[in-house]
């Protein structure tokens, strides 16, 4: 299934990169402000969505590079790596660890095992989604 | 300690690299872990010894009560002694005797795995964690079981072994829970501390049965003692680790460790005496009767376990200082006989002892190993097992109750362990050179070193047996006991009853075993005949009726119309919700729209009429695109009352609904109208129902206030503990991680199923 119209395809070109910078800036300012893995992910996953829509299953593939489930795994993996630091050091299961690296200037860029975990949220929606779309698109192929 | 349970599992993740690495080496290797595992654990003996017990904590997750913390004692120390010691020349033998195998790399994967849930529910000193342990071991044992996957009788076996213990485990998990209740605390070592009469708690008889379900169906109690010679499906190594410090022994560990605690009650004793007596007899008549090698092992197995469970029962002093001899000369002689075992399968190409003999000229390492192993096995001087023996007759002899009875089944099962360990040792060794499938010839080294070993230790502790005792055993009686305890272990005790029972079975066994050639046949046929009564065919007879069951079941429940589903959880919810609702709560009808605006007017109305035109139209695309509108009015409710994150996700969650939705729909064929108007109106009446409960729970829930929100406690604290302003998002990362955890885990799983799903379906069709 796929569509061929010059509007849809022009139209996923210019959508998709700006949806998916956008569903990272989500994943990142998540903490402070709406946004986050989850919400992230499925942005992300609405970009492929699109892409697919107008270049069929199997180019999606290609642009996604990985296979959708590999995607589940590493989100899962990303989920329980972010624990490793709590195991450490001797803490319960999950306590954040946070880390502040000085930039130039006055900034500091925060990072912390719960950025970790929901990266892998947010591999794991998108992992789901992509799942379900690209194996359903395929199935009557 | 922490590192030392878990590092077995760190490297079974690099096996398989380290395989590619060492190639033919790989077993020497992998058996540094254990061995350097043994030293750590060695090392630990004097501690131990001076402080009776020690209790390594780390909290693993608090809110739930669940902790990883270690407790050291006597007793677990013997466990992890033994489990990384034989452990050790298991990975080396299998490295020799699997050699070239294709799935050498995988194997030794899950070996590291169960080695280090062993070792994880011998040290536990939580319940739940010990539970986890102990499934793991299930699990991993029914992988090395089926080992040889492609092989139906292996898959089968593995199956059977997997549903008798994780059904017990299923019974010990309500006991472990029960123990808790009982005695207040999760943590074994405050339930061994505290000085409870547990035994006279309501849950007392309750706890027990659970518990001992668990124990009897891991240890392979009667009746439930037919998965184990089944487990020989497994390679070799697997089943002399099974057998000797692994696996079975776990059942026995948690006897053992839970004695002090529950040993008090005559439930308890009786029960352990009984069970453990049949299982004894049983074992011993079994082994005797039988001709593969692994199979008579397996048995004589049986037999020990039953000795030792009778051992725990009777819990005197004497009974289990003998406990702790047995099981150790038990692990030791069990082990090297398994691999000796092996050996032969391996050199002669037949695991028959009927079709062996006069091996003793082509394969004279192993035949000396064998005897040194057989000897302990028979309870003969000067090895371990002939104290372990002598310990057991006496403290029968002495036991408070039943005594006669437990003393005749033992020189019962003791005339035909002779018998065993004369066809284990003598047979395939002496006499005739029989002929074999294959040449035979000398086992490699790495076969050898492994039995030789173990039966070298076998002879030292036999002829020293302060050492083992001063070392180590007497604590480890102690922590069984729950006081600690004098033990005076020697060789020679003088002429006594037991030596003379003992001299009596051996003189009984060895005349049993010149007619064993003709005894044998008939013996084997009463046995098959009397198969068909017999626990496995009971087994065999519940699984049938389990399938029977479930597909009547699944006729009657899950007949794949959805409609039928969807209208049972309907009623079935808002019937008990609103039950609890009028019974609870009571109806409240006081609504207040005074200041409403008209946009809320608006998307009320909006969601009305995309609800009316969804389950009105006869376009599945109409009202799947009015779901939508449904979803998107929700979100705007969500965005006018400030939660921009629920709002967000319901528009991104309803696009993608919509999406996936029409996706499949491409898949349906046309749409006809199946349903009677009478269907139809029953569906509507649910329906209504339905909605009428959900409006009354909303009203209901605006003015009543059964907790103290904890909102506030959020709002306070994710900007000081969480580092973030966004309270959802800390909510989800970081204060309730584990409940996101979790739900990924769950989303994955589900992606995993509709995957499944849907490549079924499509293989389905590219059939003819």
């Amino acid at each position: 299934m796929k569509s061929n119209t010059l509007i849809l395809h022009t139209a996923a070109l210019f959508i998709m990169p700006l949806q998916l910078m956008f569903s990272v800036f989500l994943l990142f300012r998540g903490h402070d402000e709406p946004g986050g893995g989850f919400i992230g992910g499925l942005v992300a996953a609405g970009a492929f969505v699109l892409y697919a829509f107008a270049f069929g299953s199997e180019a999606t593939r290609r642009i996604l590079r990985v296979a959708p489930r590999d995607l589940l795994a590493a989100g899962l993996l990303f989920a329980i790596v972010s624990t490793i630091p709590a195991f450490l050091s001797g803490q319960p299961m999950l306590t954040a660890h946070w880390w502040e690296l000085p930039l130039p200037g006055e900034n500091y860029l925060k990072l912390s095992t719960p950025l970790i975990f929901d990266i892998g949220v947010y591999a794991t929606v998108l992992g789901t989604i992509m799942t379900f779309v690209i194996n359903l698109m395929e199935s009557d192929e | 300690m922490l590192l030392a349970v878990l590092s077995g599992f760190l490297l079974a993740i690099v096996a398989p690299a380290l395989h590619r690495i060492s190639g033919r080496y790989i077993g020497w290797v992998l058996a540094i872990l254990p061995a350097s595992l043994t030293v750590y654990f060695a090392s630990l003996i004097p501690d131990v010894r001076a402080n009776g017990s020690l209790v390594l904590e780390y909290a693993w997750m608090p809110g739930l009560d669940i902790s990883l913390n270690f407790l050291v004692d006597g007793l677990s120390l013997v466990f992890a002694l033994l489990i990384s010691g034989i452990g050790t020349f298991i990975l080396i033998y299998a490295g020799a005797y699997l050699a070239g195998h294709k799935y050498l790399a995988r194997f030794f994967v899950i070996m590291l795995s169960f080695m280090a849930s062993m070792l994880g529910l011998v040290l536990s000193d939580n319940l739940i964690t010990l539970f986890v342990f102990w499934e793991l071991t299930s699990i991993t044992s029914y992988m090395l079981i089926g080992f040889n996957h492609e092989d139906m009788e292996a898959r089968k076996c593995a199956l059977q072994g997997l549903f008798v213990t994780v059904a017990g485990g299923l019974a010990l998990m309500a006991g472990l829970v029960l123990l808790a209740i009982m005695s207040g605390s999760y943590s074994l070592s405050e339930i061994l501390a505290s000085d409870m009469a547990l035994h006279e708690h309501a849950f007392y008889t309750a706890a027990v049965i659970c518990i001992l379900a668990g124990t009897f169906t891991k240890s392979a109690q009667v009746p439930f003692h037919f998965w184990l010679p089944n487990a020989m499906a497994a390679p070799t190594p697997v089943s002399a680790f099974l057998h000797s410090a692994t696996m079975v022994k776990a059942g026995i560990y948690l006897m053992a460790r839970l004695n002090p605690s529950l040993g008090e009650g005559e439930l308890w004793s009786q029960a352990l005496m009984l069970f453990g007596a049949a299982t004894m007899f049983t074992g011993a008549y079994l082994a005797f009767s039988s001709t593969g090698i692994k199979k008579v092992l397996a048995y004589s197995t049986i037999m020990a376990l039953g000795t030792l469970t009778i051992l725990i029962g009777v819990g005197t002093e004497l009974a289990l200082t003998a406990f702790i001899c047995f099981l150790v000369a038990h692990s030791l002689y069990k082990g090297a006989l398994f691999m000796i075992a092996g050996a032969l399968d391996h050199e002669t190409g037949t695991k028959d002892i009927s079709r062996m003999g006069g091996l003793r000229k082509s394969m004279p390492a192993t035949a000396v190993i064998a005897c040194l192993a057989a000897l302990s096995l028979a309870g003969l001087p000067p090895v371990f097992g002939f104290i372990a023996k002598e310990l057991l007759l006496e403290s029968l002899l002495e036991a408070p109750f039943w005594s006669v009875g437990l003393t005749v089944a033992a020189v019962a099962s003791a005339v035909l362990i002779v018998g065993v360990a004369g066809l284990v040792a003598i047979k395939p060794f002496f006499g005739s050179t029989a002929n074999t499938p294959k040449t035979p010839h000398e086992a490699p080294f790495g076969m050898l070193v492994g039995p030789g070993v173990l039966s070298l230790i076998a002879l030292l502790f036999g002829l020293a047996p302060f050492l083992p005792e001063g070392a180590l055993l007497q604590t480890a009686v102690g922590s069984v006991n729950g006081s600690p305890v004098e033990t005076h272990l020697a060789l020679w005790h003088g002429v006594n009853v037991p030596l003379v029972l003992s001299m009596g079975s051996l003189a009984l066994g060895l005349s049993l075993l010149a007619g064993w050639r003709r005894i044998q046949p008939t013996l084997y046929a009463i046995n098959t005949s009397g198969a068909r009564f017999g626990p496995e065919a009971g087994y065999f007879r519940l699984m049938e009726g389990i399938t029977i069951v479930a597909a009547w079941q699944t006729r009657v429940l899950q007949n794949g119309v959805l409609g039928l589903y969807l209208l049972l959880l309907v009623a079935v919810t808002f019937g008990l919700t609103g039950y609890t609702l009028l019974t609870k709560q009571g109806i409240t009808l006081a609504l207040d729209l005074t200041d409403s605006h008209f946009y809320e007017w608006g998307i009320a109305l909006l969601l009305l009429a995309a609800a009316v035109f969804a389950s009105a139209t006869h376009s599945r695309l109409g009202s799947v695109a009015s779901m939508g509108v449904l979803g998107f009015g929700v979100a705007l409710t969500f965005i006018l009352f400030s939660a921009p994150d629920l709002g967000i996700t319901q528009l991104l969650v309803e696009t993608l609904t919509v999406i996936l939705l029409v996706l499949v729909l491409f898949k349906l064929p046309e749409f006809v109208n199946l349903s009677s108007p009478f269907e139809r109106y029953r569906d509507l009446a649910v329906a209504a129902f339905a909605g009428i409960v959900m409006t009354l729970l909303i009203l209901a829930s605006l003015d009543v206030q059964y907790f103290e929100t904890i909102s506030s406690y959020y709002v306070e604290n994710s900007g000081p503990l969480g580092h973030g302003r966004n309270i959802v998002n800390v909510i989800l990362v970081d204060f309730r991680a584990l409940d996101t955890l979790g739900e990924i885990f769950v989303l994955s799983l589900a992606a995993l199923g509709v995957l499944s799903m849907i490549k079924l379906k499509a293989e389905d069709q590219h059939k003819p």
